[in-house]
């Protein structure tokens, strides 16, 4: 790719006391490319993750960003209110449990006008309209737009946290093990959904997964984390038909015994 | 013809008139004494002082009398007095390792320098109201020993402090004076010294909830009583024309040091935290309160995971003061006609809206 | 027993409290509906019951003034009586009922329907001055989304009121922008008097005791009801004049006259009421 990339991390490195989250990891993502960082529990790629989102401080590192005017801004330098800002329109976080994402307490329709809300629309039909027409395209009857997510089943809730992320047209959503806690049939349908949005929008995604399957379902590129440091990386087909550290070749095993 | 409501103020003074009657009761009974109250009701009375801030159990008495033994009204009253008073000095820090001890005991040694001294507790007593109460029976005089003027009591926590198997105590900030919420705008976080200062001032039915809601896993932090000790204190004041701290009096304060959970991290051994009460008069159950909700209030500190209400810190210094908590409840009796009619008025609308639809929809089929 | 009683300072504060308030008072009026921190004092009256206003009634207010006290529009009210009778005691000011005689007027969830004018002041007490309290019980974080404006949660409430009742169900309290920018509750007054605080030529303080926060809004300040382009902001309407003094555009209170039904609509504003009908005689 030509293009300069969307967001450049150099040298992240979290430490929490004396233990390391991740170490010196360095990574660029274009526009439209979804990278997949994988590892067992405990590899670091949560905390790398919430790093690059900005969500937990680093310790050494930076991740300079290209904002929606073509600037490019280390993201250090941004003021509270332009980090907020970023966050809740050209970037979109998605939880591993919905419920960290939604608001539980509000109805399905006011969580994906949230952020529309936010950024000053003030034209109730319309929010409406655009909630109907997200919750259709994350496949959630328009009948339930007015019903809590207390009422909605672990596979709805997870695509209504999705919806609610998508509605500003982000560029670059974050993603923590988003089939996660899923039963194995409703993750299918999911990941389905998912690569179908990605497409269509063009979206650049990080996602953290601990399942193989996941990654090679959406990923173009990957990045295998142990140890809070990247043992491996490489596009994705590859990594997983021909891994060459000895640990992702157990982990690919590992899988494939299964 | 219906006229308007008249003639609150008559209607109050009345109100006020009857108060008076019946705080007063039966007139052939005499009438108590301020000294009946602070030699008899004594803990009534330091309660109203600890809570109400202010060391005087004569006004605290008068409070509790014109209260009607309504204490959180007493304390009312005496805060509301205290508000008016003019500051002249911060007095340098208490030293209750040098108290004149009445009791002292300590749940983590047998035995100990100084001794435990039971003192004037309820513990051990069997509570069963015993029928000598009814009428004024002689009461012997307590047994006395003549004391060794320099036989010394250290805190427990300067026992363990010596050997550093516990959190050194904090220096304070000597630079400045203490925090005192009510001169400046309570703000959050808030430092140490402003938190205990709000808890030392908190309802004592609060504090006690919380902090028996750590016991019960709501933020548990393994406390052990290092010591309680009630006494009485000198409280100095520091002249600058004098350049030397000159005692102003004596107040007796309850002081509760809970040792708890131990931390430890890279650069310091482990060793045992600390949660501190003091309050004045006579209260372990508030001072033992006090230091379960302080060392849980501590979680931030040694980066203990805050999930439960007493590791709150804006859950609980902003509903533990009852003179607040008691305005706010008891205000819902003021009068709200106004709003009330607005939600009448919305709530008519809305109804007549819905049965206008499904007299439509019914029209329809 | 010498218990010396304190003689109390002109209108119960003492100076250096006053200054104290009056600098918070200052910030607010320069920064409009922004909330001051300031070090409430403990009142003899209880929190919750007007402390905030009383303290910033008592710091303004002169040997000059003439105060007029209301709560829910009355000036007969207990707490009306009550504080009214506070301040003719500590500070022996001339008191009225009469809206247009007032200098500084302290309320309690009314304005007077008398519109006010040039160089009087109005006191509100209260109890929450939080708008976001209930959408975000955290102080810390409500300091950071008004200083963000970060008010976006502010319409979710209101769009989840449209979705589940079809309009905006709330009646009191209903916050408002100040100058384009603060979001701010102006008290529990019921949403017919917030058109009144708009572009007003009296110069309107918000005084919370408990909450340890003064508010304001300057004269001919731009106050705006938040609402949607297509669910607009609306006042509430009366079916029917006032019962006593024929009024059309007032707010009324509903008197229960009977067991059997009868209801009885009155202006709330007995001031304006009597003025009408005296008017009228």
């Amino acid at each position: 790719m030509s293009e300069a990339p969307l967001l450049n991390a150099t040298a992240i490195t979290k430490t929490y006391g004396s233990q390391i989250g991740c170490e010196n990891i360095s990574l660029d993502i274009h526009e439209g490319e979804v990278l997949a960082i994988v590892g067992e529990s405990g590899s670091g790629k949560t905390t790398l993750l919430n790093c690059l989102a900005q969500r937990l401080p680093m310790t050494a590192g930076r991740v300079s960003y290209r904002m929606r005017d073509g600037t490019t801004r280390d993201l250090a330098g941004l003021t509270e209110a332009e980090r907020r800002f970023l966050m809740r329109t050209d970037w979109g976080f998605v939880h591993q449990n919905p419920a960290d994402g939604l608001r539980i307490r509000v109805s399905a329709g006011a969580n994906i006008g949230e952020r529309l809300m936010a950024i000053g629309d003030r034209h109730y039909g319309q929010i409406r309209e655009t909630a109907h027409d997200w919750l259709s395209r994350v496949e959630i009857p328009g009948v339930r737009i007015d019903d809590r997510p207390t009422a909605f089943s672990g596979g709805m809730r997870q695509r209504l946290q999705i919806a609610r992320n998508l509605v500003t047209n982000p560029r670059l959503v974050f993603m923590d093990e988003p089939t996660g806690g899923l039963d194995v049939s409703v993750q299918a349908r999911l990941l389905d959904l998912l690569r179908g949005l990605v497409d269509q929008l063009a979206l650049a995604a990080i996602v953290v997964t601990h399942d193989l399957a996941v990654a090679r379902l959406l990923s173009h590129r990957m990045i295998v984390m142990k140890g809070g440091r990247v043992i491996e990386t490489g596009l994705t087909d590859r990594v997983l038909d021909d891994p060459r550290h000895p640990y992702t070749q157990l982990l690919v095993a590992s899988i494939l015994e299964v | 013809m219906y006229v308007a409501v008249k003639g609150g103020e008559a209607a109050i003074a009345n109100a006020h008139r009857l108060l008076d009657d019946r705080r007063r009761g039966d007139r052939s009974v005499p009438v108590l004494t301020l000294d009946q109250i602070t030699q008899q009701l004594a803990l009534a009375v330091d309660r109203v002082m600890a809570e109400g801030s202010l060391y005087d159990p004569e006004l605290a008495a008068m409070a509790v009398k014109q209260a009607r033994g309504d204490l959180i009204e007493a304390i009312f009253l005496l805060r509301a007095y205290r508000t008016t008073l003019p500051r002249f000095a911060a007095s340098k820090p208490i030293d209750t390792g040098a108290m004149k001890i009445e009791r002292r005991i300590s749940a983590t040694y047998k035995d100990l320098p100084g001794g435990q001294l039971l003192g004037p507790t309820f513990d051990y007593t069997h509570r069963l109201i015993e029928p000598d109460m009814a009428d004024d029976r002689p009461v012997p005089e307590p047994e006395r020993r003549s004391c060794d003027r320099h036989e010394s009591a250290p805190r427990v926590t300067d026992i363990l402090g010596a050997d550093a198997m516990i959190e050194p105590d904090g220096e304070g900030t000597p630079e400045r004076e203490p925090a005192d919420l009510t001169r400046s705008p309570r703000t959050f976080p808030a430092d140490r010294d402003a938190r205990l200062q709000a808890l030392a001032r908190g309802d004592e039915g609060f504090l006690l909830a919380l902090g028996y809601s750590t016991q019960r896993g709501y933020g548990r932090t393994h406390p052990f009583v290092g010591e309680i000790r009630i006494g009485e204190v000198e409280v100095e004041i520091e002249l600058p024309e004098l350049g030397f701290p000159v005692a102003i009096g004596r107040v007796k304060v309850t002081e509760c040091q809970m040792i708890s959970q131990f931390k430890g991290s890279k650069s310091e051994p482990p060793q045992f935290t600390r949660g501190y009460g003091l309050v004045f008069g006579q209260s372990e159950r508030k001072a033992m309160s006090m230091s379960l909700v302080d060392r849980a209030l501590r979680a931030e500190e040694f980066d203990e995971e805050r999930v439960s209400p007493a590791q709150d810190e804006e859950f609980v210094l902003a509903h533990s003061d009852n003179v607040q908590a008691t305005g706010f409840v008891e205000h819902l009796k003021l009068p709200h006609y106004v709003d009330f009619q607005a939600e009448l008025e919305l709530l008519r609308r809305m109804r007549s809206e819905q049965q206008y639809e499904d007299a439509h929809k019914e029209a329809a089929q | 027993m010498n218990a010396t009683l304190p003689a109390y300072n002109f209108a119960y504060l003492d100076e250096q409290t006053k200054r104290m308030i009056r600098r918070a008072i200052l910030k607010a009026v320069a920064i409009p509906g922004y909330q001051v921190p300031f070090a409430s004092r403990e009142m003899p009256m209880p929190y919750g019951w007007g402390t905030g206003g009383v303290q910033v009634t008592a710091s303004v207010i002169g040997p000059d003034d003439i105060l007029k006290v209301i709560d829910q529009g009355s000036d007969d009210t207990t707490n009306a009586v009550s504080i009214r009778a506070f301040f003719a005691r500590v500070a022996n000011v001339a008191v009225t009922t009469k809206t247009v005689e007032a200098t500084v007027i302290q309320t309690r969830h009314r304005i007077p329907e008398t519109p006010l004018s040039e160089g009087q002041i109005l006191v509100y007490q209260v109890p929450i001055p939080e708008p976001l309290r209930f959408l975000e019980p955290r102080e810390t974080e409500t300091r950071i989304m008004h200083a963000l404006e970060e008010y976006g949660l502010m319409h979710v409430k209101l769009y989840e009121d449209i979705a589940q009742n079809g309009h905006i169900a709330t009646t009191y309290a209903y916050p408002v922008k100040v100058e384009g920018r603060y979001v701010m509750d102006p008290s529990p007054i019921p949403k017919f008097d917030n058109p009144k605080m708009d572009d007003c030529p009296a110069l309107q303080l918000f005084g919370a005791g408990r909450e340890q926060r003064i508010y304001a809004i300057p004269p001919h300040t731009r106050i705006e009801s938040l609402d949607f382009e297509d669910h607009p902001f609306r006042v509430q309407e009366f079916d029917r004049p006032c019962g006593l003094c024929g009024a059309t555009d007032v707010y009324l209170d509903e008197i229960v006259t009977d067991d059997r039904g009868g209801r009885l609509f009155a202006c709330s504003d007995t001031d304006y009421c009597e003025e009408r009908r005296e008017r009228a005689a």
